[in-house]
């Protein structure tokens, strides 16, 4: 349903079945403006942490509660284990997610350096499948301008995001193929992958 | 010169790809090279670029505003020895976008060559970048294949030089063959023009370090995310579209 082309088209189905339109019109329930907000606000808050001087652990843990509040990290992390999240009980998903959010505060928010003295310029958001999609653009010391996209939902409940796109390069597709190789390397045994990304990143 | 392109149309066209499945028929062959390309890594590369860009994240990690640290040499060799090389790849990406049909960037990069030759004493300075607002634009002969329609072909890494595919393979042995600097320069100027495109190279492998390092050195299949990384970067600059994953229609 939320392939329909137009609003024309959208409206007569609406007489025809109004109950389907109703199930789709959660899907656009956040607006552009709201998409390209929590990226002002998320942005925001790193470059705070950045600039407050403090010492490096204590940012990596500011980092993982800005990654906490404004990521989907369950979207994130059910499509990062794949098949094998649905597989799982509730209780080692809820595990493999906490330690995924560290590791993936760690493994980024350690690059913070890189970010001293540069800025983060947020763009406009498009509609891309069931979602948005911001861009920005990162300005870094010493290097070529870099496209930065986010990908946005709300389907968590709230406007959150659930993918950075840099450059091209695909953060989930990546931690996906990372989180496979680390699983295949324990045999597909989830409590020790769990266990192996709390030291990771 | 047209039996080399003809020879690269045939290879590129020998390996389709299978639709969302990566192509990389040649894998077991591409992770021995990739072993051997991350051992050259570990023994020259990093130390190398660790010697001349004094950025060692493990040390740096305790105070934010990491200084380099005193055996560091000063980025401005580094950087004008990198400028020098990347000017004489200039006149080559002129004929690419000549080649593609975009005479916008043939003409931006000609007037680029053009500053940093002369005000820029032989592309050794950047004016054109710093203050003609003419920075360079990347372009190759992977890429006018590409523009001509050539498809990727199957994934490929190379020794040294690192990731590439079928179409990009053929691009590169194009590219040697087209620059029109290949009749100007002396064989002493051509020496030195690689030899300061390999200490570009190093320069780069400085800059990037945290990022090398990350995905060669920390990942837990650093083949696998080479090959995603190289691909997903490289459609990004040929403008290809890429599928976005929605994980909430999953």
């Amino acid at each position: 349903m939320t392939l329909m082309p137009n609003d024309t088209r959208r409206g007569f189905l609406g007489l025809v079945a109004g109950g389907c339109v109703l199930a789709a019109a959660p899907a656009r329930a956040l607006d552009q403006n709201g998409a390209v907000a929590l990226i002002h606000r998320a942005v925001d808050e790193v470059y705070a942490v950045i600039n407050s001087g403090r010492p490096a652990a204590q940012m990596l843990r500011d980092f993982e509660g800005i990654f906490a509040r404004h990521a989907d990290v369950d979207a994130m992390a059910r499509s990062a284990l794949g098949p094998v999240a649905r597989q799982i009980g509730g209780a080692q998903f809820a595990e493999f997610k906490a330690a995924m959010q560290g590791y993936i505060a760690r493994k980024y928010g350690k690059r913070f350096r890189e970010f001293i003295g540069g800025r983060i310029e947020v763009g406009a958001a498009r509609p891309l499948k069931s979602f948005w999609a911001v861009t920005s653009t990162a300005y870094l010391r010493g290097q070529n301008p870099m496209a930065v996209e986010w990908h946005v939902s709300d389907r968590s409940g709230r406007p959150r995001f659930f993918n950075i796109i840099i450059e091209g390069v695909n953060m989930l597709a990546s931690e996906r193929e990372e989180i496979a190789a680390m699983l295949a390397r324990r045999r597909g045994d989830v409590a020790a992958l769990t266990a192996d990304l709390r030291q990771a990143g | 010169m047209r039996a080399a392109i003809l020879l690269i149309l045939t290879l590129s066209a020998c390996a389709p790809a299978a639709p969302g499945a990566v192509n990389d028929p040649y894998e077991p062959m591409n992770r021995r090279v990739h072993a051997f390309n991350k051992g050259l890594d570990a023994a020259v590369l990093r130390p190398v670029a660790r010697a001349a860009g004094g950025g060692d994240d493990a040390a740096a990690a305790t105070t934010a505003a990491a200084p380099a640290g005193p055996t560091a040499i000063p980025a401005g060799p580094i950087a004008a020895i990198g400028n020098f090389g990347s000017n004489l790849s200039l006149p080559g990406k002129v004929v690419n976008s000549l080649l593609q049909g975009r005479p916008e960037p043939a003409v931006r990069n000609t007037f680029r060559f053009l500053v940093n030759t002369t005000v820029g004493l032989g592309g050794v300075l950047d004016p054109a970048g710093a203050d003609f607002a003419l920075p360079e634009i990347d372009t190759d002969f992977g890429e006018t294949l590409h523009v001509w329609g050539v498809p990727e072909g199957a994934y490929l890494e190379l020794p040294v030089l690192g990731p590439s595919t079928e179409r990009d393979l053929a691009g590169k042995v194009v590219d040697l063959f087209i620059d029109p600097l290949d009749s100007v320069l002396t064989d002493e100027q051509k020496i030195a023009g690689t030899g300061a495109r390999i200490v570009s190279k190093a320069g780069d492998r400085a800059q990037f370090g945290s990022t090398v390092d990350s995905v060669l050195h920390d990942s837990a299949d650093s083949y696998a995310q080479t090959r995603l990384l190289y691909l997903q970067h490289r459609r990004f600059e040929l403008k290809q579209e890429q599928d976005a994953i929605d994980p909430y229609a999953e």
